[in-house]
């Protein structure tokens, strides 16, 4: 027994072995990605003062733009943005439902709803966004449809975990009592869900607003429309207008979901 | 007469809860009313409908036969993910230790929460616009996109992380003597290196998605194929990049499976 010459270390072999396997991995693929890349390095030099030129455009901001275009565009984009969340719970409460495993017991189920979640996030709002243009051509509807499809993934995959997470001893106590179905879901799940359910959705509100502020770059519809428009026409300092009120309403829409959500839980 | 007492009036244990039966209300009032204010109608929405089915018709079968388009568009996503990544990861580790309020003063920690803040604020595709402005359209633009879309992310969680730990374990390395240096590497590190790591393998997942994204504003890789496929009606070669897209994304899922699972 010679405890003194015992080396102590933090990971075994195989972790230390395993971990500088994947630092040299990334190691190549960033020198192989920075060797292969289309970069112009006369253009990175040049940005600084390309930069200082655009910001020197923008600079008077054109207020009176505001209640010509920008305010009408604002509100739309905001209803496409909670209205678009709304439509989501159509889809992905069933589709919750269907991923938990303490409600669905079947391995099918799982690999359905799993299919549709993981194709909704896959695919970014913008391609929905050109996909629903395609479809019902430029305007709300498709933006509505595209922010819709975008969070179903997001909605019904945490959704699906919160629900999986709450205490079976309720659930079983509305069993024993021979409740149907509908009522153990509305008395039993429904009740301890609540609270992440609210905050899933303000949460994914926040980030609808967001998108939905670029869904007009490809037609669909809100302030993206606008913001397009002056940039095809090089008119900055209407784009920097669109651009402070998007920051804005950013900014409100973060501080209420932080708000509601502290009160929430 | 030793009767079962029974209460006449019980409460419902169920009650009626007028603050929530209000807030649905509400729901569905808005509802109607942006229904009206942005003029969706079941018409127009049925219409959509049979266009549906027609461009659906004209998706399949996926067209593979422009594949090395589709490649150099994919290498050139790829590209933008990994430097991106790389360099976003490498700087916010050190914007998230300069964030934390409890490692940093307030004179450091302030400017450098506001930065983040910012770079938050704003969708990719926007930061993309302002870029492909200033430096012109291709990958060198997408990249820096997604470094500040990376930077608003991990820097802001790590900093998060980097407040809660435990300072007993700082106290016990700062008694050893050890350096500001030694205090982060030994005894800040180990207890947010997983963490962050988990922050940064997200991430690279969704740098990979955006980086396909980006390039609908001109700044290289996918994006821009695609939205050219868009334009030009080519409805089978957009469903073959489609395809692609949502393999390469699997693929990413999967790859940051396993290296979350390496160093947990």
């Amino acid at each position: 027994m010679n405890t003194i010459d015992h080396h102590w270390q933090r990971f075994t072999l195989k972790q230390k072995l395993s971990r500088y396997a994947v630092y040299l991995v990334l190691v190549i693929a960033f020198v192989q990605s920075i060797q292969s890349v289309e970069v112009i390095p006369e253009f990175l030099l040049d940005a600084p003062e390309q930069m200082a030129d655009m910001f020197s455009r923008m600079w008077p901001i054109d207020f009176a733009y505001y209640p010509v275009a920008v305010h009408d565009a604002m509100i739309e984009t905001l209803n496409i943005a909670t209205l678009g969340t709304l439509i989501t719970l159509i889809f992905a409460i069933p589709l919750a439902l269907m991923n938990a495993s303490n409600i669905v017991n079947s391995a099918w189920c799982h690999w359905i709803s799993r299919f549709f979640l993981v194709s909704s996030r896959s695919v970014n709002s913008l391609v929905w966004a050109l996909l629903f243009v395609s479809i019902f051509g430029p305007g709300v509807i498709a933006g509505v449809l595209a922010i819709a499809f975008r969070s179903i993934g997001f909605v019904g995959k945490l959704l699906g975990e919160a629900i999986e997470e709450v205490n079976m001893g309720s659930i079983e106590a509305l069993k024993a009592t021979g409740a149907s179905w509908m009522s153990i879901l509305l008395k039993g799940y429904w009740p301890q869900v609540l609270p992440a359910f609210f905050s899933i959705v303000l949460f994914r509100w926040d980030i609808n607003v967001r998108e939905s502020a670029v869904l007009g770059l490809v037609g669909a519809g809100g302030i993206g429309v606008v913001l397009d428009d002056s940039m095809n026409l090089f008119q900055w300092d209407r784009v920097a207008m669109s651009l402070l009120a998007i920051f804005v309403i950013v900014i409100l829409a973060e501080i209420v979901v932080v708000n509601i959500r502290k009160r929430l839980l | 007469m030793a009767g079962i007492n029974t209460p006449k009036n019980r409460d419902n244990p169920f009650k009626q809860n007028w603050f929530v039966t209000a807030t649905w209300l509400l729901v569905i009032c808005y509802v109607l009313y942006s229904f009206n204010a942005m003029g969706l109608s079941w018409e127009r929405f049925s219409d959509g409908l049979g266009h549906a089915s027609d461009l659906l018709g004209r998706m399949i079968p996926p067209n593979f036969s422009r594949w090395s388009l589709l490649m150099s568009g994919l290498i050139e996503s790829l590209e933008i993910a990994i430097i991106s990544s790389i360099c976003g990861i490498f700087i916010s580790l050190f914007l998230g230790l300069f964030a934390a309020r409890n490692m940093m003063p307030s004179w450091i920690s302030t400017p450098v929460r506001t930065l983040i803040a910012l770079c938050r604020t704003f969708h990719p595709v926007i930061i993309a616009i302002l870029f492909v402005k200033s430096v012109g359209f291709g990958a060198l633009a997408g990249i820096l996109t997604l470094i500040v879309a990376s930077i608003g992310f991990i820097a802001k969680l790590f900093a998060e992380a980097i407040e809660e730990i435990s300072l007993k374990q700082v106290e016990a390395i700062r008694a050893t003597g050890a350096g500001f240096t030694s205090i982060i590497l030994f005894s800040v590190m180990p207890q947010v290196f997983s963490r962050f790591i988990g922050f940064s393998t997200y991430q690279l997942d969704s740098n990979l998605r955006n980086s396909t994204m980006v390039g609908i504003v001109g700044a290289g890789g996918l994006g821009g194929t695609l939205f050219s496929a868009f334009q030009r009606f080519d409805y089978d070669f957009v469903a073959a990049i489609l395809i692609v897209i949502i393999a390469l994304i699997m693929f990413g899922e999967f790859l940051s499976n396993i290296v979350r699972r390496i160093f947990r």
